[in-house]
């Protein structure tokens, strides 16, 4: 198998034969723009984090809290139309080490490696939580069920918008 | 295979030039939650399966699909997405049902074009990277290619189709959901500015947002959800190459919807479409598509749509009303949510729920949705309130 590999593997192409010209190829990019409508849900949630709070809705059916917020709940099929305010603390329910940027290119020498994690926020139902970053943590340190807490920006700088939680740290 | 199947719920939001107030979650809801009302109350729990009909360029969401079950109720059910005009999707949710894999299926699809900055560069997008983009035209010159070869083969005139945005716009004052209604004249639209000659600004519909669900459901079921079922008698489809320089008897013919016209009439037993079919809601993304799509659809000869426009026969008082609603000259292009829009509309009708555009004593209605350019894909539907 190993040898057939070896003699199966034709010629590549090279960068070079495609920049001589031997390659003939078209080039276009797509110049697109979308500004997309948040709606009456996302638009409470993205004004309450410019606040420092989060906040979830309530369906009146199934007693689920729900983050991010919906105006209606999916399961019950009914508006939910409840605002709950919830804590900024919680628990990581499940984290990965990532030492390659969002373009694949590996993270230098010295640079700490992206910490993303989903937190499951305090007040929320079972499940229901943000998708975030850790700081402040080493990451050997971070455990599964680890309590957290987020660190937000200066009030200058919120915008409302998920970044205006820094990262989340351990408590 | 022979199973019967009717649209039993619809249920529609939106058709409106923009939508800020509303995400296209919260706005589908809205659609989807009317439709379950319609159809005798039903749960989504008790919907077998859903089919929903999107473009992910034109969301600016790639797999969109994903994006699907929430807010139709579907989270943990059978999802499926097609890319393409939603009538495509209808023909899926039929088939589903016809197979006997289901008995109950949601069709769903929505525009949320306002978000979208650049619609041209999307249309550009579609067409061949190699032979076609380097060009570097704005894409609407393919309708003015389409429309000039069109006008030559048949002799068909500018003040004719012109005629189509009078009376399509004239329509839509009747239509509370229109949003592009007016009174103006053949001479308003030939002496506007031209766009890609012969084409004019007027000749081209405007972009609307808006949502549509419909419910299907085997004949048993039909008749436990619903009073008043909406029978698909027959359904076709179908795609030419995309060539532009190449279509099969070139650019002045419209051979998709010749071919997704023959197949629906075949599975209804429909002849003479033009006395067999009281109404129609046919494609006019563009003001001469909708003269080329019914003589495509063999509602009259070759060259003959202008005169009989000309005439009234077109004309809600006419004897075959073509596009009542407005189309999409009038009420608004939504995209690949243009076929259910036109399935809608053809449902209303057929149910006397068309309030003051309501046509006397139809039964039966066609409904043809075109995929806009630079497709050469239509899909045609016969529906009736007869079974």
């Amino acid at each position: 198998m190993d040898e057939k590999i070896k003699v199966s593997g034709g010629t590549g192409l090279s960068s070079k034969d495609i920049s001589s010209g031997k390659i003939f190829m078209t080039e276009d990019s797509l110049d697109c723009a979308y500004a997309w409508d948040t709606g009456v849900a996302i638009n409470r949630y993205l004004s309450e984090l410019k606040k420092a709070r989060i906040i979830g809705t309530k369906c009146r059916k199934c007693k689920r809290v729900m983050l991010p917020p919906r105006l209606f709940c999916e399961l019950c099929f009914i508006p939910s139309n409840e605002w709950v305010y919830l804590q900024d603390s919680g628990v990581v329910n499940t984290f990965s080490i990532c030492y390659v940027h969002w373009d694949a290119s590996r993270i230098g020498e010295g640079e700490k490696p992206h910490l993303p994690a989903v937190i499951e926020i305090d007040g929320a139902s079972q499940g229901m939580g943000i998708m975030h970053l850790l700081g402040e943590v080493e990451p050997k340190h971070i455990k599964t069920g680890m309590k957290v807490q987020a660190v937000w920006k200066p009030e200058s700088e919120r915008e409302g918008s998920i970044t205006d939680i820094k990262y989340f740290k351990p408590l | 295979m022979s199973k019967r199947v009717a649209i039993v719920g619809i249920g529609y939001s939106g058709f409106r030039s923009t939508s800020g107030d509303l995400s296209y979650r919260e706005m589908i809801f809205e659609a989807a939650t009317k439709c379950y009302k319609d159809a005798g109350g039903i749960h989504p729990q008790s919907i077998d399966s859903f089919v929903a009909s999107s473009e992910d360029f034109m969301e600016g969401i790639s797999i969109a699909d994903e994006y699907v079950p929430d807010q139709l109720g579907a989270v943990l059910k059978p999802v499926q997405s097609i890319g393409g005009d939603s009538l495509q999707g209808l023909a899926s949710a039929l088939m589903q049902i016809k197979t006997g894999q289901h008995d109950v299926v949601a069709a769903s699809a929505f525009s949320k074009v306002s978000n979208l900055s650049h619609y041209e560069h999307v249309v550009a997008y579609a067409t061949d990277p190699a032979y076609i983009r380097p060009l570097h035209e704005n894409p609407y010159f393919i309708a003015g290619l389409e429309m000039n070869r069109y006008l030559y083969e048949t002799g068909t005139t500018r003040e004719q189709c012109a005629q189509v945005v009078v009376k399509n716009k004239y329509n839509a004052l009747n239509n509370p959901h229109a949003v592009y209604g007016a009174r103006i004249s053949i001479e308003d639209i030939t002496g506007a500015a031209p766009l890609s000659e012969p084409l004019g600004v007027f000749d081209v519909s405007g972009h609307i947002d808006g949502s549509i669900v419909l419910i299907l459901a085997s004949e048993d079921k039909a008749r436990e959800l619903t009073d008043h079922p909406i029978w698909i008698k027959g359904i076709g489809w179908a795609t030419d190459t995309p060539n532009l320089d190449s279509r099969t008897d070139g650019l002045g013919r419209a051979i998709y919807a010749e071919l997704a016209g023959q197949k629906a009439y075949q599975m209804a037993g429909i002849s003479a479409p033009f006395n067999e079919i009281d109404f129609a809601e046919i494609d006019d993304t563009f003001s001469y598509k909708e003269l080329q799509h019914i003589e495509a659809l063999k509602l009259c000869g070759p060259g003959e749509a202008g005169e009989l426009l000309a005439l009234g026969s077109f004309n809600p008082g006419g004897d075959f009303p073509v596009n009542v609603s407005g189309g999409s000259l009038g009420a608004g292009c939504l995209h690949e949510a243009n076929g259910l829009q036109r399935v809608l509309e053809t449902v209303l009708q057929l149910r006397g729920e068309a309030g003051t555009r309501q046509l006397a004593g139809v039964e039966t209605g066609l409904a043809f949705a075109w995929r806009g350019i630079p497709t050469a894909t239509g899909s045609a539907i016969i529906l009736s309130s007869r079974l």
